[in-house]
């Protein structure tokens, strides 16, 4: 295949904005949609629902909204879509897409599920080591929720290759998502690590959506970019040679610009010269970057090394609670009223015999945000919110957090102002681990629905 | 002449567990060796104080004229666990903007922002 292939970005999150994959489906002359929709604590939170709400189905709670959206004009254009929808649930994503696609009088359109990611009940026995401490996985047995490898693109091919329209899958790298349609399109081999790490580092420029189209970029007198209301997902347009034009749709808010696809190069990466994906370490030290057009940068030279031998598995684990509220002062002598409430809240946790493994009582206003690296000189505000949050082993202990914060309003001090508590002021910790199994052991799965 | 480095460079934090990478970017191909030579891992943990309360490793990366700074122990225990408002992280990187970098006053013209110095 010669000709240029172009992706588009359909959700970098969860809780992404709709719209702008509606506007790429209509508008981008796309051949491939991609979305991105899970955290790395979406698999255990998911898991935690499915036990409390039996009619929660496990897969993406926006998929209704997002494939409405979309479907239509993708299905009109040729426009095929790979998402990782399908949670822990993928085989019902898909049923429920092929629903979809009938309420809307489409037909004959094959729907993949590509599952196997789940390996809760296997993983203490094929990983021994928690990445992050060293520890013994077997020290995890009690508290574990769930835990799932990260696959990578070649299931997602094989099921294009049978001619799925529409790929769903459950955990799968982010940057595989959009680098299977690169793989299955120009035939790219599996164990071709340049090609592989060339579509990863692409994928990895669009797994997270708006971020490379101006969004978490602007800062007003430094970089100002248009319209920071109405961005556009961006649009991979990939050569077979793994090069690449990243855009967006003509006439949408943000940027595309050198500093925009520099920034999204480095996010979340740690070694830029060995960023490990399933498929291949991607080496984003080689790339080089051009303005070519408005909104156009053209990226080449990435390449990648041989995948490694394992795959990264997620490991979802109960660990208590965080309890957590705020009230607030404001006027002359805020930051003085602040502090005698952190003083009269920390002797009341005492009073109570608060047992938390981790307790902060910050400024909102001053140094909630960066604690300790907030300036010595930083100017006192004129308003501060005094956020208290402590994280405890049981829920009787989070629970002590808001019902202190409650004795502020009548037993605090002088012009404290205080919420009505309306909500609960606690909730379950998912503590997220990571370890590393043979690759050889996780066996994917691929279903096949027709609408 | 001493200017805060949001004149001089941008940057952006990401997540991963307890580690956040906050990579900076100079505005000007110029800019990049005074990031370099001033902007060393050690000068970057002090500046965070105990915010970041593990290793930074800083990784050069020279074809986007920019500086990776990746920070364990910087995320309260990991996103989930963080007792911090802002558990991922996301707006950690802009604490580094108010780093003092000394510039020669040859590239004052060249500075990012001069409305703002």
């Amino acid at each position: 295949m010669t000709k240029t292939l172009r992706i588009g970005s359909g959700a970098a999150w969860w809780g992404d904005r709709v719209e702008p994959a509606a506007l790429n489906a209509e508008r981008g002359e796309l051949d491939y949609l991609c979305f991105e929709t899970m955290a790395e604590a979406t698999v255990s939170a998911a898991q935690v629902r499915m036990r409390r709400d039996p009619g929660f189905p496990g897969y993406d709670t926006y998929l209704d909204d997002r494939m409405r959206a979309v479907l239509p004009a993708c299905m009109r254009n040729g426009t095929r879509i790979v998402s990782n929808q399908g949670w822990v649930n993928p085989v019902a994503a898909a049923k429920r897409i092929v629903e979809l696609l009938q309420e809307l009088g489409i037909h004959g359109v094959k729907v993949a599920a590509v599952g196997g990611s789940l390996i809760t009940e296997r993983v203490l026995g094929l990983a021994d080591t928690i990445l992050e401490t060293g520890a013994p996985t077997a020290g995890l047995a009690s508290t574990l929720i769930s835990a799932e490898a990260y696959q990578g693109a070649e299931p997602i091919v094989e099921a294009l290759r049978s001619g799925a329209r529409i790929v769903v899958t459950g955990r799968v790298a982010d940057p595989s998502i959009f680098m299977a349609p690169m793989m299955f399109e120009f035939g790219w081999d599996p164990l071709d690590h340049a090609k592989l790490g060339a579509g990863n580092g692409i994928g990895h420029l669009m797994e997270c959506g708006a971020q490379v189209t101006g969004g978490y970029f602007s800062d007003p007198g430094f970089k100002d970019v248009p319209e920071p209301w109405n961005f556009g997902f961006p649009i991979a347009e990939v050569e077979a040679n793994g090069d690449v034009v990243i855009t967006k749709v003509a006439g949408t808010g943000g940027a595309v610009t050198l500093r925009t696809v520099k920034e999204q190069m480095l996010y979340e990466v740690h070694d830029p010269a060995n960023y490990i994906t399933p498929d291949a370490v991607v080496d984003f030290t080689s790339a080089r970057l051009e303005q070519v057009g408005p909104d156009r940068v053209r990226v080449t030279g990435l390449t990648g090394k041989p995948r490694t031998p394992t795959l990264k598995v997620s490991i979802g684990c109960t660990e208590g609670y965080i309890g957590e509220d705020m009230f607030f002062y404001a006027g002359p002598g805020a930051l003085r009223r602040a502090q005698l409430a952190k003083k009269v809240l920390e002797e009341r946790f005492r009073i109570v015999r608060l047992d938390a493994e981790d307790l902060r009582i910050d400024f909102l206003g001053l140094n909630a945000i960066h604690g300790d690296a907030t300036p010595a000189d930083a100017p006192e505000p004129y308003e501060i919110a005094v956020r208290v949050a402590a994280r405890t082993r049981t829920r009787e202990e989070a629970v002590k957090v808001g019902r202190e914060v409650d004795g502020m309003a009548v037993s605090g001090i002088a012009h404290t102002g205080k919420r009505v508590p309306h909500q609960d002021r606690f909730r379950e910790v998912i503590g997220v681990w990571s370890a590393l199994v043979p690759r050889e052991c996780i066996t994917p799965t691929v279903d096949y629905f027709e609408s | 002449m001493k200017v805060l480095l949001q004149h001089v460079a941008h940057a952006r934090s990401g997540d991963k567990g307890n580690t956040s990478n906050i990579a900076v970017f100079a505005y000007e191909p110029e800019f990049y060796p005074l990031l370099k030579a001033q902007l060393t891992a050690e000068r970057f943990k002090a500046f965070y104080r105990g915010a970041i309360q593990g290793e930074v490793v800083r990784h050069e990366v020279d074809n986007i004229e920019a500086l990776n700074f990746v920070c364990q122990g910087a995320l309260g225990g990991g996103v989930s666990r963080s007792l911090c408002l802002d558990n991922y992280g996301k707006a950690l990187s802009a604490a580094v903007l108010g780093f003092e970098l000394e510039v020669p006053e040859a590239l004052a013209s060249r500075l990012h922002g001069r409305h703002l110095l």
